[in-house]
């Protein structure tokens, strides 16, 4: 466990599971509550699995309390991840939807990175990629992108008003979505959500959905 | 025996895990498709969880069509769930798959608490169905009935082969902050270990009043929770919410109910069926 400004970095033993697609996740233990929480990959360092939390509910506040040394049931990859095939891609991310990104541009090598958070404290986790350009609330990740998307193939993750207003820019952009989500495996149906009238099972169709 | 429970499991999405059971419960599937309730369908509570599905599904003609064929390539014996809003649906999908020797079982279910319940009673539904198929019809109840053994009598006089047993219940989860429902139809069914008394009771008393064979399901997350279902009446269990966080679950129940067993000298889950009654029976005597 680490703090990363406003967010915690929670490292587990690889064991036999794979890391996967950059943008897949994984169903994470939260010790002491029913269900799992969906995490996407931030890291792979060889032999680990790397997640970016924030603890905003008794689920990743349970997470970002866990000691090193104790079990957790982690299952997974899960879901579909982003695309590679793109070639000149930019990762756009809004607060704690920067998670994905550190996997994502090491696959990509390196690519450019637009960040946005609310505070300068939540902010300090853009030292995960340190060539992203970084924005602070009241300025949104969407200004600086205005300029770039026409020569892009954006990949973004965040907030829901964040994806809409990116999808807007960008109608070819990659885009992770998140809902509430008990299994993870296409059980529950508990994930879906409306995109353009249909509803999609976003631990199967998703996490990443094309924006057109 | 163990079962999942309906809509817990997406056997063509995850089919080693229903490998791993007795026989698949379909998700409940009504005459025509439905989208579904609208997001957010799901909200943890502090010993459960509420969903609002609203019986998403993609109606019994592609089920039997496309899904049918597919799910019995898992090799596992298919119940299928059938929902509606009125007997002449139960009975519409019952007479679709009376037909189909895919089809182990119907699970009719009467107690969705996420869509408007059918006017008729649970009894002139299975009425209903009964006219329409000769494969064994299960009737799954809601634990909310004022008295679930009286549902249960009824069931079983208008031709029910079986019980399941429970259904959700309807609950409310508010948003931290805002205080307003989390869910999307406000209210939602609730399930999980906190579900476990109230199903062990609707098991006892409906076993009681009726002997049929039961589907006992309702917060079962342990060999000993099975073990407890099996002593209050049911034949067989279904694991619902439990699925979710632990996909493995069927076979760690089932370790551990052998375990269990063996640890009373019983040989197999049938020996426990309704063991919780005989001291009573001997009061009574």
């Amino acid at each position: 466990m680490e703090g990363v400004g406003a967010y915690t970095l929670l490292r587990v033993e690889r064991g036999g599971l794979e890391p996967g697609v950059p943008g897949q996740f994984f169903m994470v233990e939260a010790p002491g509550r029913l269900l799992p929480r969906p995490m996407s990959l931030c890291l792979a360092p060889a032999g680990e699995l790397g997640f970016l939390l924030e603890g905003v509910g008794p689920g990743t506040r349970a997470l970002c309390e866990v000691e090193p040394g104790e079990r957790l049931y982690v299952f997974g990859p899960l879901g579909n991840g982003f695309r590679l095939d793109v070639e000149r891609p930019l990762l756009v991310g809004g607060g704690i939807g920067i998670a994905p990104f550190p996997y994502v541009a090491q696959a990509l090598g390196d690519p450019p990175v637009l960040l946005g958070f609310r505070s300068e404290r939540h902010a300090e986790a853009a030292v995960l990629l340190p060539n992203a350009a970084v924005v602070v609330e009241p300025t949104y990740v969407t200004e600086p992108l205005a300029e770039l998307v026409e020569d892009h193939d954006v990949l973004a993750c965040g907030p829901e008003p964040m994806l809409e207003a990116v999808r807007a820019l960008a109608p070819t952009a990659q885009l992770a979505w998140e809902a509430p989500m008990a299994c993870g495996y296409g059980a529950c149906y508990g994930c879906s959500v409306e995109i353009d009238g249909v509803l999609k099972r976003l631990c199967i169709d998703g996490p990443i959905l094309e924006a057109a | 025996m163990i079962l999942n429970a309906s809509g817990c499991l997406d056997a063509l999405a995850a089919p080693e895990v229903a490998r791993s059971l007795d026989a698949f419960v379909t998700k409940t599937v009504t005459p025509q498709p439905r989208q579904g309730n609208r997001p957010v369908r799901i909200a943890e509570t502090e010993h459960g969880m509420l969903n609002s599905i609203g019986l998403e599904n993609p109606g019994i003609e592609a089920l039997v069509a496309e899904k049918l064929p597919r799910l019995v390539e898992l090799g596992v014996p298919i119940w299928v769930s059938v929902g509606g809003f009125a007997a002449t649906d139960f009975a519409e999908l019952c007479a679709a798959l009376d037909e189909r020797d895919e089809v182990t079982a119907i699970e009719l279910n009467l107690s969705c608490p996420n869509v408007d319940e059918a006017p008729e009673s649970a009894a002139e539904i299975v009425v209903a169905a009964r006219a329409e198929t000769r494969k064994p019809l299960y009737a799954k109840l809601s634990p909310a009935a004022a008295d679930v053994a009286e549902v249960a009598r009824a069931v079983q006089a208008a031709g029910a082969d079986g019980l399941s047993l429970v259904n959700t219940m309807r609950g409310l989860v508010l948003d931290t902050h805002s205080l307003e429902p989390t869910l999307g139809t406000e209210t939602g069914g609730y399930s999980g270990p906190a579900l476990k008394p109230i199903a062990l009771a609707a098991v006892f008393r409906c076993y009681r009043a009726t002997g049929m064979p039961i589907v006992g399901m309702g917060g079962i997350t342990t060999g000993r929770d099975a073990l407890e279902f099996l002593a209050a009446g049911a034949s067989v269990v279904a694991l619902g919410t439990v699925l979710f966080a632990d996909p493995e679950a069927p076979a760690r129940v089932q370790a551990e109910l052998m375990t269990e067993l063996s640890a009373r000298g019983l040989d197999q889950p049938e020996d426990a069926c309704g063991i919780s009654h005989r001291a009573a029976a001997t009061t009574v005597a």
